[in-house]
């Protein structure tokens, strides 16, 4: 069975490893702190200028002055620390955050990705994402397999206006795990239930089949 | 000590005319010079270049001055939440640069540290780097980005003093150290202005060499565009 948003989060925790300074971007990434394994250390970094990024404050306890990327209100955690948007950025540029994880509306099998803008739709803008994009070495993209229309979202080539090139590493969907190896889409690991055949359907882009591809654990 | 203390906004905005470019602080609603934005709006100037993260909201922040057509061009990494926005962008009558967020942080700083250019990876094989130098440094590509030239800068800091030192808070800190100094003008508004002396040297975060007036702020809303909490 395809997994939910909840559940492409809890798979993509699992990634999380001892003392890795993360950063989540807004949508199914930002349900991964939900389920940081027991007994590992990880710190939050939120771009507008926050590390030891907490959970949302109780009812009262909100201030104005403290406030994550997508703007809602947040705690600190202690051994939190603020910074301007310099060091924010210089920190993401600088490779220290080890490990960053954002949604996605296209990849290409070179690890291209496309999140910030649908020709002939509203553009909003790109925030932080190309530069996190830019720099960081370990990129995960949480997303779904395939559109609201039914086509893939995992592609030889990026349709969509680029947000950055060959930089995503590792794609978690409600169908597998995918990493991009210089070859295209390796698949890693399948949905619970879910056969090789329908993955291989719902990519567009090369796709690459070991002979044992295991189900997802959780 | 060298006081840079003026006694209003009025006073701290002497000299702004319209069709300048102005920097301003904050990152969504969260540490931006309220008390500027509504004397610039009081002093209906128009044809303004604005550089800042954000346009605020549809009654509340830039999206006052949107509300008055005062922004001819608005400089932003993130322009959502704000219908007269989308309208003036889609009906042609205001300009849109959309500039990644570390780039735009980068190009105040520089501009605050007499850098005249840069090289950032990001944007590389987008359209943001359309127009642009590439370099290659070891093997990775680089678009050549500029500082800003801006009029003047509007920042909102929570404590500062008669020097014109400033301390942020929180998150409200964001664009706001990197813009002082970044134009020829810098106004500070702080929520508690103090004498010389009543903070403590090392505790400050922009020094007041980078101040060129500052001013006790008056009645902050500071209010919060997405509220959330949790239940337990």
């Amino acid at each position: 069975m395809a997994l939910d948003k909840m559940d492409i989060a809890k798979r993509i925790a699992q990634e999380l490893k001892d003392g890795f300074y993360v950063n989540l971007g807004i949508g199914i990434p930002t349900l991964v702190a939900n389920y940081v394994p027991e007994g590992i250390q990880i710190e939050f970094q939120s771009e507008n200028g926050i590390l030891g990024m907490g959970p949302f404050p109780l009812d009262g306890d909100e201030d104005a002055d403290l406030i994550n990327a997508g703007k809602q209100t947040i705690t600190s955690l202690p051994g939190a620390s603020f910074f301007d948007s310099s060091m924010s950025f210089g920190m993401i540029r600088g490779k220290h955050v080890d490990l960053t994880i954002l949604g996605a509306m296209e990849v290409s099998e070179k690890g291209d990705i496309a999140n910030w803008k649908i020709p002939g739709k509203l553009v909003k803008g790109m925030g932080g994402a190309m530069d996190l994009v830019a720099s960081a070495e370990n990129i995960i993209v949480a997303m779904m397999h395939v559109n609201r229309k039914g086509d893939s979202k995992l592609l030889s080539k990026c349709t969509l206006p680029i947000t950055g090139l060959g930089c995503v590493k590792r794609i978690v969907t409600e169908l597998a795990v995918l990493d991009v190896i210089p070859q295209g889409f390796c698949l890693v690991e399948r949905a619970p239930g879910v056969s090789v055949q329908e993955i291989k359907e719902a990519t567009a882009g090369k796709i690459i089949i070991p002979d044992r591809v295991p189900e997802m654990q959780f | 000590m060298i006081d840079k203390t003026v006694q209003s906004v009025v006073d701290a905005l002497e000299g702004v005319t319209s069709g300048m470019t102005l920097m301003l602080g904050g990152f969504g609603l969260c540490g931006i010079p309220e008390n500027a934005i509504s004397e610039l709006v009081r002093l209906g100037v128009s044809n303004l270049k604005c550089i800042s993260n954000n346009a605020g909201v549809d009654d509340f922040g830039l999206g006052l001055l949107l509300q008055q057509k005062q922004i001819k061009t608005m400089i932003a990494s993130y322009v959502g939440e704000n219908a007269e926005f989308e309208r003036q962008m889609l009906s042609g009558e205001l300009e849109v640069i959309l500039t990644p967020q570390g780039t735009l942080a980068e190009k105040c700083r520089a501009a605050q540290t007499g850098i005249p250019a840069f090289y950032t990876p990001a944007g590389f094989g987008t359209e943001v780097a359309n127009g642009k130098e590439i370099r290659t440094f070891h093997g990775k590509n680089y678009v050549m980005e500029e500082a800003y030239q801006a009029d003047f800068a509007f920042v909102k800091a929570w404590k500062g003093d008669e020097a014109g030192n400033l301390i942020f808070n929180g998150t409200a800190r964001n664009f706001n150290p990197l813009m002082c100094g970044a134009a020829k003008v810098t106004v500070a508004e702080v929520e508690e202005l103090l004498p010389a002396g009543s903070l403590d040297p090392n505790q400050i975060h922009i020094p007041g060499i980078l101040v060129n007036r500052i001013f006790q702020g008056q009645n902050y809303e500071k209010r919060i565009e997405q509220r959330t909490v949790r239940n337990i």
